[in-house]
């Protein structure tokens, strides 16, 4: 090692009230390294970036950057010592050209005319120099993520830093992407920058870090070299414990549920569904795999009583699915889950209770002659949180103060409750930590081998071949002919990702 | 320093932060009763006796507090639900006008046991088409209601100004703009001998304790916050948005009309376009200094009307404007935001 890193977080710690966020935590950079911290949601890894950033002021601890200490609190010193930081959502103004974007905030108001040439030229210099090609007069908004993505990038360079911390980098971009990316930190920290990239994917940490610092509870609970680990031994270090992610077994399929045949499915604003064929028997999961962004939603949509086809035949359940909204949906014993738990999933203010019985105020359990029943809505409530080992609050809890993990084991318990014939579930595990994803995955299977259809609509790879009796590429709004369990692969897949169909049909 | 959220918010500051927000208020307040030269203290002892003083004051703080109460539960139904009416005024005259309209005769000969009922459902229902179809722009066309229901004010105040000018003028009142005046049958009865103080202040805490079980208990309450606070998970918990909006703005705009109607019946008797001195933009006010709970504003019209009443008082014997009432009140709304602000969250250094 040299002999001088070149970021010293020296000893943090930082309290909020009686809640440790980080205890004693110290971490150390070196030039031209690329650092992972990997901790699940709540293992203090923000916040320790917060304070490196001046954010929050730390109760003891110090930061130096080359050696100089930084004032604490001070968020002026961080940037001026060359340390760039890319948010998870990201901070650019989607009005604004690239160029326009990366200057923000490097001009002084009272200049008298804008540089714009010498800031075109020097952007042009940065982005040959790290490979990230993006066209300096297009604007924002018609960019897509993982070229947002670069443009931030673009922009901590443009500010001279030296050090890049990216938060959760990985969480918006597709696989292809996010190798991309990894591929240009490699080559950043060639040319001597040095990186830290926090994160909760194990197969990211082993992929693109040199180094790795595993958080957990606010402590520094191990520190590894990638070279000298595995993923199994970091998951374990993360997680405090073994994580077993469970896997299926063979189980035989009953009657058929769910029958699509040439669908057409509009979605303004969205991608349409076009001549899709599905079927979904009893006691299976069907995995639907694909990027983001080809007609999931819509798909989502039409299981879940929001949208309607157009044109062919869709029955659930036996019924018309021309006819069929959401409360039917759930009177029918539909379960649904939302792709995006926070807006479609739950209402933030509402206490516990009113969330899980929502949907629900069509069945005379929960509301009789237009009066919500609320012992009962309560006790249903307390019940799902007992079953689903739901933890950070009671039936009068805000929902928005639990965490991603414990909200989707309400969405979860409150549609697996009362064992529905059929469950939708729409990018289950998205954003969760490793402990929340096994134990989504558990409750899906175990609601298959009681005997529900469960459609599991994905864009992970590992969680489709875990999980998946059968599994069906969803690109550009059409379904790929289905694959049997037995011949799902990586390989496979991310060809049907792809769009790549030919020589499946057989395996129907 | 920066502010974090508070885990719940305490019990005992929620009850008090209304009670610091008023006092906070009348401090300040007090600088400006200074500055016109007037003794503070004093000036709101005679605001407390012009208030409250005697059994005439008691009686007419509460004959201003009804129509505040109505007023203030149609913004804090609407407000709850995130429609946003700021048409309580429009719709209180255009209640108003209607029972004038109805109610200057009575060809079917109806007793007063049915004829008040029926001309309280027809200014209730003037208010609520005044905010029906502005609700129904924002979900059809997502025309900003905020803008429809503010402007929707001058519009109608100006018809009634051309209703008592023109075809509602009453010929017999010397040429003041004033509408022909209700059949006596049709007056709410006073409920105190020898004052203004009329049924409608029954009715309207009736109403009051009506919406707070409407609000609490009812599957029509929960789905209306949940389409005002989330309607993207209330869609998709199977809530009819439209339909949960469209009701709400119906009891909204009712309340708000029937806060004229009952103006109209229990105290003037006539409609002039001077019969509410703002009842419509105060409801606002006593919906906020409530935080939306129904049976809170039932207290905060109180305090606007003994303001109001009070200070009318405190200006005749002391020479203070009575706009200080005026004043206060909004000063109220302003530190009430910030009481509320501090009830949601607490400071950290």
């Amino acid at each position: 090692m040299t002999a001088e890193p070149i970021l010293l977080l020296d000893r943090i710690t930082k309290r909020f009230g009686a809640i440790t966020a980080n205890e004693d935590v110290t971490v150390s950079l070196a030039q031209g390294e690329v650092l992972a911290l990997l901790g699940e949601n709540g293992a203090g890894k923000t916040t320790l970036m917060n304070i490196l950033f001046g954010h929050y002021v730390p109760d003891s601890g110090s930061v130096r950057v080359a050696g100089r200490a930084l004032r604490l609190g001070v968020p002026r010193d961080a940037i001026d010592a060359g340390v760039g930081m890319v948010h998870q959502h990201f901070t650019l103004a989607p009005n604004l050209t690239v160029l326009e974007n990366v200057m923000t905030g490097t001009e002084r108001l009272s200049a008298w005319r804008s540089g714009a040439a010498a800031a075109r030229s020097r952007l042009a210099k940065l982005a040959e120099r790290f490979g990230l090609v993006v066209d300096p007069d297009a604007r924002v908004s018609d960019l897509s993520v993982g070229q947002q993505q670069r443009v931030e990038i673009l922009k901590a360079l443009y500010n001279n830093a030296r050090i890049l911390i990216l938060d959760e980098p990985t969480a918006v971009l597709t696989r292809g992407e996010a190798e991309r990316l990894f591929d240009t930190l490699r080559g950043m920290a060639g040319q001597g920058l040095s990186i830290i990239f926090i994160s909760h994917k194990l197969h990211e940490v082993m992929a693109g870090a040199d180094r790795v610092i595993v958080l957990r509870g606010g402590r520094v609970s191990a520190e590894r070299r990638t070279a000298d680990t595995n993923q199994a031994e970091l998951a374990e270090l993360m997680v405090g414990r073994r994580v077993q992610r469970p896997v299926r077994a063979a189980r035989p399929v009953g009657e058929v549920l769910i029958e699509a045949r040439a669908a057409d499915v509009p979605m303004p604003g969205g991608v349409p569904l076009r001549a899709v064929d599905f079927t979904l028997r009893a006691a299976e999961v069907l995995g639907i795999i694909g990027v983001s962004g080809n007609g999931q939603t819509t798909l989502a949509h039409l299981l879940s009583g929001l949208a309607r086809p157009k044109a062919g035949q869709v029955s659930i359940l036996g019924r018309d699915a021309a006819g069929l909204d959401a409360r039917a949906m759930v009177g029918l014993g539909v379960g649904r889950i939302p792709e995006d738990r926070n807006t479609e999933g739950a209402v933030g203010d509402f206490p516990l209770w009113q969330n899980a019985v929502l949907e629900r105020l069509g069945d005379p359990r929960f509301a009789r002659r237009g009066l919500v029943r609320r012992g009962a809505a309560r006790a249903f409530c307390a019940d799902v949180a007992r079953r689903f080992d739901l933890r950070g609050g009671g039936p009068e809890t805000q929902t928005r103060r639990l965490s991603g993990g414990n909200m989707q084991k309400l969405i979860l318990g409150r549609n697996l409750a009362d064992a529905p014939r059929v469950l939708i579930a729409a990018q289950p595990t998205r954003g969760l930590d490793e402990g929340a994803i096994a134990a989504v995955h558990a409750a899906l299977l175990a609601a298959a081998e009681a005997g529900t259809g469960v459609v599991l609509i994905s864009e992970d790879l590992d969680e489709v071949i875990a999980l998946a009796d059968r599994a069906q590429a969803i690109v550009g709004g059409r379904l790929s002919p289905p694959v049997e369990a037995d011949r799902l692969d990586a390989t496979r897949l991310g060809l049907m990702m792809a769009g790549s169909w030919e020589g499946l049909a057989d395996a129907v | 320093m920066r502010f974090e959220r508070r885990e719940r918010a305490p019990a005992v500051l929620v009850v008090l932060a209304p009670v610091v927000a008023v006092v906070v208020a009348l401090i300040l307040a007090g600088g400006l009763i200074a500055l016109s030269g007037a003794p503070v203290f004093e000036a709101y002892g005679r605001i407390a006796i012009g208030a409250f003083g005697s059994k005439l004051a008691i009686t007419e703080t509460l004959t201003r507090a009804t129509p505040l109460i109505l007023t203030g539960l149609a913004a804090a139904v609407a407000f709850r639900a995130q429609v946003w009416n700021i048409g309580a005024e429009g719709q209180l005259y255009a209640g108003a006008l209607a029972v004038a309209w109805f109610g200057a005769a009575n060809p079917l000969g109806l007793p007063p046991g049915l004829l008040i009922p029926a001309l309280m459902a027809a200014g209730a229902v003037a208010g609520m088409i005044l905010l029906v179809v502005p609700v129904a722009l924002r979900l059809r066309f997502g025309v900003d209601e905020v803008v429809t229901t503010l402007l929707g004010n001058f519009i109608v105040l100006l018809f009634v100004s051309l209703a008592v000018e023109g075809f509602l003028k009453d010929p017999m009142a010397f040429g003041w703009p004033q509408s022909v005046p209700i059949v006596p049958e049709a007056s709410l009865p006073r409920i105190v001998d020898r004052s203004r103080l009329h049924l409608g202040l029954v009715i309207a805490a009736g109403l009051a304790v009506a919406v707070f079980f409407i609000n609490r208990v009812t599957v029509f309450g929960m789905q209306s916050r949940a389409a005002g606070l989330n309607p993207a998970a209330a869609r998709f918990a199977g809530v009819p948005i439209s339909g949960t909006l469209i009701r709400v703005a119906c009891l909204s705009g009712g309340l708000a009309g029937l806060a004229g109607a009952v103006e109209v019946l229990g105290v003037k008797g006539f409609v002039t376009t001077d019969l509410s001195p703002g009842f419509g933009y105060s409801g606002i006010i006593v919906a906020m200094l409530a935080a939306l709970n129904p049976l809170g504003v039932v207290a905060a019209a109180l305090f606007v009307a003994a303001m109001f009443v009070g200070a009318d008082g405190m200006s005749r014997t002391m020479g203070v404007p009575s706009f200080i009432a005026d004043v206060t009140v909004s000063l109220s709304l302003l530190t009430m935001l910030v009481a509320l602000f501090f009830t949601t969250y607490r400071v950290r250094r």
